[in-house]
């Protein structure tokens, strides 16, 4: 198993008064409540942070993108993966992902994406998102378009990476005349493609697909929930597409935290990872989070059924139970992880060290434990410790 | 209560389904973003002057969803296409909303079917600084509220038990509005420079308390579509077809009896 550190660089520094002005903390919070002060501290500890990881001998790092919020500091992973090059030594770094649709110009992003690859020599993941709701109000792109403009755009970035320029593009919602990336990507054919979902029957369907197989990344929620879903993409490759998904093909995400004992890092994670379940999550109305046509009817309903605790009010107890986060001391969260994979097989295991407003010492300590005690065991698990997708999918069944 | 025939009209290989009733000078009433609940009383009190015809456009309601309809554009062009098939003249058309911007992006076209325009709380130009209420960014219970100054009226609607077909039409109407009008927000930034195009006698009728198009627009539409009459309805909200029914419907047809005769 490969195991990475992921980051989400919240604005931990939120002036909490806001809750008395705005219902969330996406879109329309004020950036007059950003301290660029604080950024700059936030940002460069947050790099150093996964340097850490990545000298300690995590697989790789992650960064991902989200917009005028402060749930998320990183309206462009490709400037932190940048930021992350030439640090972390042979580490992946994988941007997880680039919400290439959202974009009027996708070329540009695969020219960076395919500038980092040199840079780094071959060393990143390519993370394709459709964004989340918000992102449509914050960018302008049509959500009832949005598989339309992924697909059309991940197709153009491919073309672009793979096929020599310049050619005409000729799509519905992309049209180039000269498309000729200079740089061409260092791994060939092209970096690994990963799609980062919150559960999507659509991107699903589309990741799994023969001429694809991308790796499909379920981000945290309650662990029934990411279970389902990574067992419908072994469901899809093998009922839809006639093909045994391979394990590597299956990620998942996990916010993390170990302390010395059980209960010690139920105490020290508990205040930070509620601020970000119960602060930067939530609130976020339906109507920004589920814009019109950016899913199918039927996925619509589906994911207002689980993402109903979005709402807040949640104790790190509630997560601990229904396996949103992993947290304990080193043997506890080891044993669960392990447990997870068995039960879902992921190859790739994202581990989240830091949440909300965990502070930098706590952060520290926390990927120090998770490197030396908990990762090791990790990366030795492997296929054979897999329960397998039909007996898997049989208990989950069983278990409904 | 329906004094109206509901049927398929099959426009080159795209179905519409169109509500019908009454005699008279046809008369084509375009929805906006919430759809068509029903035959509405302001519905059949047209009826009895007009030959009135109130379809679903394409990708709402129960009308098919061409895979060609992407934009405002196509939807203009596919309603000359419909008025051509039906062979209808003289119309009177009327849109609320959504309805009236696509009213006037047909009327820009080509009035050559067309006997005068009525818009109804219309969107489709922006004025700097005054957006219309962003309706996609609303809970979808608060915007009900906003529609209406009688909160009767959205009380009924929001306890109304939905069957799963009217939930889903619900959801497709959404859909079909943000394809429309999501970016820019329910308007044509070119629109307002082919308005000197609308050659039929125009009737701007407004909520005077519309809390989603505000009535600056009212008067903005009477400044810059040449010749054209503005009337406010008293304490009504974004429908006053639904709302103010009677007030509506003496309007509409007061107007066409004196100017579009």
């Amino acid at each position: 198993m490969k195991v990475f550190a992921f980051h989400l660089m919240p604005y931990g520094a939120l002036d909490m008064s806001f809750a008395e002005e705005y219902s969330s903390v996406w879109l329309k919070l004020p950036n007059s409540y950003f301290d660029p002060k604080i950024g700059h501290e936030l940002y460069n500890r947050y790099l150093d942070e996964l340097e850490l990881a990545a000298e300690l001998g995590f697989d790789g790092v992650c960064v991902n993108e989200h917009h005028q919020n402060a749930y998320g500091l990183m309206p462009s992973p490709v400037v932190m993966a940048s930021a992350l090059a030439a640090k972390t030594g042979d580490a992946k770094i994988a941007i997880l992902g680039n919400a290439f649709g959202l974009r009027e110009h996708p070329q540009t992003l695969a020219e960076e994406h395919a500038m980092i690859d040199c840079i780094t020599g071959g060393r990143l993941i390519t993370g394709m998102v459709r964004g989340v709701g918000c992102e449509y109000f914050s960018m302008g792109a049509n959500p009832a378009f949005s598989l339309e403009r992924h697909t059309e755009a991940h197709d153009l970035v491919v073309r672009a990476w793979t096929e020599e320029g310049p050619f005409a593009f000729e799509g519905k919602h992309y049209h180039f005349e000269y498309v000729n990336t200079w740089p061409r990507p260092y791994q060939q054919p092209h970096p690994p493609i990963w799609c980062p979902s919150q559960g999507s029957t659509e991107t699903i369907q589309w990741a799994a697909h023969p001429d694809r197989k991308y790796t499909y990344l379920q981000t945290y929620s309650a662990f029934a929930s990411v279970l389902r879903y990574l067992n419908m993409y072994r469901d899809v490759a093998q009922n839809m597409y006639g093909y045994e998904a391979s394990s590597e093909q299956i990620a998942w995400c996990t916010p993390a935290y170990v302390a010395e004992t059980d209960q010690q890092a139920i105490d020290e994670a508990r205040p930070h990872i509620e601020m970000m379940f119960n602060t930067l999550l939530p609130k976020i109305s339906q109507s920004m989070f589920v814009p019109p046509g950016y899913m199918s009817a039927a996925s619509m309903k589906q994911i207002f059924a689980h993402k109903a605790t979005l709402r807040g009010g949640q104790t790190i107890e509630d997560m601990i139970e229904r396996g949103v986060i992993a947290v304990g001391s080193p043997d506890t969260v080891r044993d669960i992880l392990t447990e997870r994979h068995r039960q879902a097989g992921f190859d790739h295991l994202l581990l989240m060290p830091q949440f909300g407003t965990l502070p930098a010492d706590l952060t520290e300590k926390n990927i120090r434990l998770l490197a030396t005690e908990v990762v090791p065991g990790l990366k030795s698990l492997g296929e054979s410790d897999y329960m397998g997708f039909e007996p898997a999918a049989a208990a989950a069944a069983a278990a409904e | 209560m329906a004094d109206c025939t509901e049927s398929k009209i099959d426009i080159r290989g795209c179905k519409v389904h169109m509500r019908r009733g009454g005699s008279g000078e046809p008369a084509l009433f375009l929805h906006g973003a919430s759809g068509v609940a029903g035959w509405i009383p302001a519905f059949q009190s047209l009826a009895e002057t007009y030959d009135l015809m109130v379809p679903d456009h394409p990708t709402y309601g129960r009308s098919d969803e061409p895979e060609w309809l992407d934009n405002m554009d196509d939807l203009a062009m596919f309603y000359l296409d419909l008025l051509d098939e039906m062979d209808l003249d003289g119309v009177h058309l009327i849109g609320n909303s959504l309805g009236g911007w696509l009213a006037m992006e047909i009327a820009v076209r080509s009035c050559t079917r067309i006997k005068s325009l009525t818009l109804i709380g219309s969107a489709g130009i922006r004025i700097k600084g005054k957006p219309i209420t962003d309706i996609f960014m609303m809970d979808p219970d608060d915007l009900v509220r906003e529609i209406f100054v009688d909160q009767t009226f959205a009380d009924n609607i929001l306890n109304m038990e939905l069957t799963e077909e009217q939930t889903d039409i619900q959801i497709r109407n959404r859909v079909a509005t943000a394809r429309l009008g999501w970016q820019p927000r329910l308007f044509n930034p070119n629109l307002r420079k082919w308005l000197h195009r609308i050659k039929v006698p125009t009737h701007v009728i407004w909520g005077d308390s519309d809390k989603i198009v505000d009535p600056v627009y009212a008067a903005e539409f009477g400044k810059v579509i040449a010749g054209s009459q503005v009337t406010m309805i008293e304490q009504a909200g974004h429908l006053p077809h639904i709302e103010k029914p009677e007030a509506l419907v003496d309007a509409v047809t007061g107007f066409i009896k004196t100017k579009a005769a």
